[in-house]
């Protein structure tokens, strides 16, 4: 594959070191409330940071310590989890191209594969960019989840009210959509969003959480991905400076 | 083993891989099929597009209209206006709190 030059790389990734901090900040006041949600369901913070290293995906955490902590098996906790960490599936094949290295390399930094360092690292314009920007998202979010579960298991008493009474529950959508914004460039792609988001909010009630998501990928097939002649605009990755967060 | 521990080994074990099959099947030296580069490309937008969509208006896997949404349409208007991204990020935080304080 050909890679479209880029002569501003410094410039790009200290942009893309100021989407990694911010979504890495985005995820602490959940942090802390997952090692509240494993205190209360009975879980030693050894445990809570065991499912925060192993698991790492906040939402399959969730649901497996909610699982617990009602009383539920592991059996069932385990598959809570697991459908929700199957998206993560369709994360890596979007992130594959972008990951070439040694087996060993991509095994270990597979462990990051999560909304928001796929997140980070589809929104860069080149090859070696959306590998920095996974890894920097990737990284950060893992650093900043950790220490949260460890100070929201160990200190905090109700991390629930904290979260709602600030807003923070609203710089997650708020986070992703600044990083879907540049790829909303033409009437396809802002077709295969509203489809995609539509998909997800039809199916939410009706299908065990995280799967609403997977299905929600069936949106692509607007676009013909079988045919190579589509519209050239979903085949190149808007540019970098198209992110708000390059605007001076 | 605590029930917890057992959870969270398998747990890890199975979501390790789904996220390792991608970069593990597809990500060596040699080409992607055309197929998986283009799924690669496109993905991300029906996928960012649900988790802007679930978060927002999804509690407890119900439809739910709160002051996420009011907090969502801010960051739309701000990156309309091109700000940054931590700018756009604060604004939702606050005008969602600030919603859920004049509610």
């Amino acid at each position: 594959m050909a890679q479209p030059s880029n002569h501003r790389t410094d410039d790009g990734r200290s942009a893309i070191i100021r989407q990694a901090v911010s979504i890495s900040l985005a995820v602490v006041p959940f942090a802390l409330a997952f090692g509240v949600a494993c205190n209360a369901a009975g879980l030693s913070v050894l445990e809570a940071m065991g499912f925060s290293t192993l698991v790492f995906g906040g939402s399959a955490q969730f649901a497996a310590v909610t699982v617990l902590g009602d009383g539920g098996g592991a059996p069932a906790a385990i598959l809570a989890g697991a459908l929700l960490n199957m998206r993560s599936m369709a994360f890596g094949v979007a992130m594959a191209p972008a990951l070439k290295g040694p087996i060993w390399w991509r095994a270990l930094v597979s462990q990051l594969m999560i909304d928001e360092s796929t997140a980070v690292g589809t929104a860069q314009s080149t090859r070696a960019n959306q590998r920095f920007g996974y890894l920097a998202g990737g990284v950060g979010v893992f650093l900043l989840w950790n220490a949260g579960t460890f100070v929201g298991a160990t200190v905090i008493d109700d991390a629930g009210d904290l979260i709602t009474d600030w807003g923070f529950d609203a710089t997650i959508p708020a986070t992703f959509l600044a990083l879907l914004w540049p790829r909303l460039s033409d009437t396809t792609t802002r077709v295969i969003a509203v489809v995609g988001a539509a998909i997800a909010i039809i199916s939410a009630p009706l299908l065990p959480p995280g799967i609403p998501i997977i299905a929600a990928a069936a949106a692509v097939i607007i676009a013909k991905p079988w045919t190579l002649t589509s519209s050239s605009s979903s085949n190149t990755p808007s540019s970098s400076s198209d992110m708000p967060s390059e605007q001076p | 083993m605590s029930t917890g521990l057992t959870t969270l080994l398998v747990l890890g074990a199975v979501s390790w891989v789904f996220k390792s099959a991608g970069p593990l099947s597809l990500g060596g030296d040699r080409e992607l099929p055309p197929l998986i580069e283009r799924l690669a490309l496109l993905l991300p937008v029906p996928l960012l597009a649900a988790m802007v969509a679930t978060s927002t208006v999804i509690s407890d896997r119900a439809f739910a209209i709160d002051a996420r949404l009011v907090g969502l349409a801010v960051a739309a208007v701000a990156l309309w206006r091109k700000a940054p991204f931590v700018v756009v990020v604060i604004l939702a935080a606050v005008a969602t709190a600030l919603t859920r304080l004049a509610a």
